[in-house]
């Protein structure tokens, strides 16, 4: 167990920037789920982490100790790759148990740790097996094996989820959060899938281009979204972005629409509305043209256009509605509370 | 839809990806496979007719195609005396150099291709390009100097002298280089986190993943280094350090003395047999070494 953190941590490749300067505080046994677009730098920071890049400039810290010049092998880190890395030619037992024989450990030591770790994941039956004979959810938790064998300070996860299936997921994505639980291990936790994101967060990192654009808990982020970007990777489907001018507590979209607001600045601006948060009202200010509907049983998701605006915009409904699409017209309201301001230059929030 | 793909091929319907097999193609290909192994095997049957027979049943017209009822001695003669030399020691010689060469490129190979390939070092693709560069060279462009080195060396008539100049294989280096760029960059982040020093990486990763491949070479080098001929002609003057390859050459006497057929026959045959055991016991390996692309 361990805190770690970041400071003002930048790389450079050769004269391209990738990580702006970030910095991080992370507590013992936190879960830190870094989540961004591909290429915005979420699995370099990672493997900064790891000893597997180099730091440009600032600082990693584990256990308050410096470990930029640090070999992995000395950082008490374990790490769990996308594609699962693992050794072909071992068997599970062998590649559980790899590190610790690289360690020096007595052959009963490594029985009883390899055997506590099989039996943590399920994968008794499979200990003398090779890889190729494993499905992937198995393959996953062998990777997942070969990491906690060594009870390292800070398990570090590479998009570990994302070979395999959408079921299989879902499954492992709790697994793996029990697991940390369980284990209290401070883990950094690298995807692009914002539900994963959400659901396994402790504390996650918005990253976008090598900036870290925000750092909270899910809830945080997804209420409280403190750029722009922020606010529309988090949440599915995005948020509706639309652009107004404040005066008064009042905006006025482009379409002449106006919606109460709870700030009294006069800009212009952004405003945010998440999908979910609108209301069917026939007195709403905003007139919706219905083009195409997604019904998903528990909700149905309305795709179309407000009136008098050539913008894409998206409404999620509680339980089942039947439209004839291009037809049909509704009118939505929402709630002062749920609007989104962002400045229109910088894409800071303002609200 | 799956009344389509429920129907079982008819009878004679050629198996998936199979060339048709049925009427005169059929007989057609054996017929001309028939005659190819003919023209490869003749001259093999008839250095085995000739090894089995006497001197005289040789040179007498016409040539016999039977064996004859010499087997026995003149391998006997063959093995244990031969013509300036018993062909076993030519055997041992030939054996130990050709093991020599074949495990020493393979551990020089490996080597260095995982130097150029897991390790960032100045000159690195040069280096790179000059080993790539010597495998245009054959030993026979660079014999003279070569010689001159070993010599120089005092080597001659000696087993380091028949293996170290050959040792050196471009060829086994770039299909290790080759062969290690496909083996995925994560697994050897694994081994560094799970605390391998790039030797142990080596020892306890890449090697044992490359054993197909290192069993394929082996069959290449071993051939290679069991056929050479020049090299040890030059350097071994002395008959009890004769490669059997070129020791079959030195059997043939020099002015007017008769050439003894039935040992040089003998000598032919016995000298194919480790090549054949080696490449018949390694083929499966051999096989799998060259198609499949393990990872």
């Amino acid at each position: 167990m361990a805190q770690v953190h970041l400071e003002n941590v930048k790389k450079r490749f050769g004269s391209t920037q990738v990580i702006h300067g970030v910095s991080v505080d992370i507590e013992d046994g936190e879960f830190i789920v870094i989540v961004g677009p591909s290429g915005c730098g979420k699995s370099t920071l990672l493997r900064m982490v790891g000893g597997l890049e180099s730091v440009s400039e600032g600082e990693v810290r584990i256990n308050n100790v410096r470990v930029n010049e640090k070999e992995p092998m000395d950082r008490d880190i374990a790490m769990v790759f996308q594609n699962y890395a693992l050794y072909p030619h071992m068997s599970v037992r062998q590649n559980m148990a790899y590190s610790l024989k690289i360690a020096k450990l007595s052959k009963d030591e490594i029985e009883v740790k390899v055997a506590e770790a099989a039996r943590m994941l399920q994968l008794e039956d499979y200990l003398d097996r090779k890889p190729k004979e494993l499905s992937g959810g198995q393959r996953q938790r062998v990777a997942m094996g070969r990491a906690i064998v060594r009870k390292p300070s800070v398990f570090l996860f590479d998009e570990p989820l994302s070979n395999l299936d959408a079921k299989l997921r879902v499954q492992m994505r709790l697994e793996i959060k029990e697991l940390q639980a369980k284990l209290g291990i401070t883990s950094l936790y690298v995807t692009h899938d914002q539900v994963e994101a959400m659901t396994m967060a402790d504390r996650m990192i918005v990253m976008n281009a090598g900036f870290a654009e925000q750092v909270g808990t899910p809830l945080d982020v997804y209420e409280q979204p403190q750029t722009l970007f922020a606010a529309q990777f988090i949440g599915s489907p995005s948020m509706n972005i639309l652009t107004a001018q404040l005066n008064g507590g009042h905006a006025t979209l482009t379409n002449g629409a106006v919606l109460p607001v709870d700030s009294a600045l006069d800009v212009a601006v952004r405003v945010g509305i998440r999908p979910e948060h609108l209301i069917t009202d026939p007195d709403g200010p905003l007139h919706f043209t219905v083009s195409l509907a997604e019904p998903l049983g528990a909700n149905t998701l309305l795709h179309g256009k407000l009136q008098g605006s050539d913008d894409a915009f998206t409404a999620n409904l509680p339980g089942i509605h039947r439209f004839d699409a291009g037809t049909e017209t509704l009118r939505f309201s929402i709630d002062p509370d749920n609007i989104h301001l962002f400045d229109a230059q910088g894409g800071n929030r303002l609200n | 839809m799956s009344g389509v793909s429920n129907v079982k091929p008819l009878k004679g319907d050629p198996a998936p990806g199979m060339v048709e097999k049925k009427g005169s193609s059929l007989w057609l290909t054996h017929v001309l496979m028939l005659i190819g192994i003919f023209f490869v095997f003749f001259p093999i049957w008839l250095a085995f007719v000739a090894s089995t027979v006497t001197q005289e049943a040789i040179v007498t017209p016409p040539m016999p195609l039977m064996p004859g009822d010499h087997f026995f001695e003149n391998y006997k003669r063959a093995l244990f005396s031969g013509v300036n030399i018993p062909v076993t020691t030519m055997l041992i010689n030939s054996l130990i150099m050709a093991l020599g060469i074949a495990f020493g490129k393979i551990v020089i190979s490996l080597l260095s291709a995982f130097a150029i390939v897991y390790f960032r070092f100045p000159g690195k693709s040069l280096f790179f390009w000059i080993i790539f560069i010597t495998l245009m060279l054959p030993v026979e462009v660079r014999i003279v100097p070569t010689y001159e080195v070993v010599a120089g060396f005092g080597m001659l008539n000696s087993y380091s002298g028949l293996i170290f100049p050959l040792i050196a294989s471009a060829t086994a280096t770039f299909l290790f280089r080759q062969f290690f760029m496909t083996i995925p960059d994560e697994l050897a982040e694994a081994a560094r986190v799970d605390g391998a020093r790039p030797m142990r990486f080596f020892i306890d990763i890449v090697v044992p993943m490359s054993r197909t491949n290192i069993a394929a070479l082996f069959v290449i080098l071993f051939i290679y280094g069991w056929n050479q001929y020049l090299w040890p002609l030059l350097i071994t003057t002395e008959p009890d350090m004769n490669t059997i390859v070129m020791g079959i050459k030195q059997m043939f006497p020099s002015g007017d003395d008769t050439a003894d057929w039935p040992v040089i026959m003998a000598t032919s045959i016995l000298a194919m047999i480790p090549p054949v055991i080696v490449v018949v016991s390694m083929q499966k390996l051999f096989i799998s070494g060259l198609v499949d692309s393990e990872k």
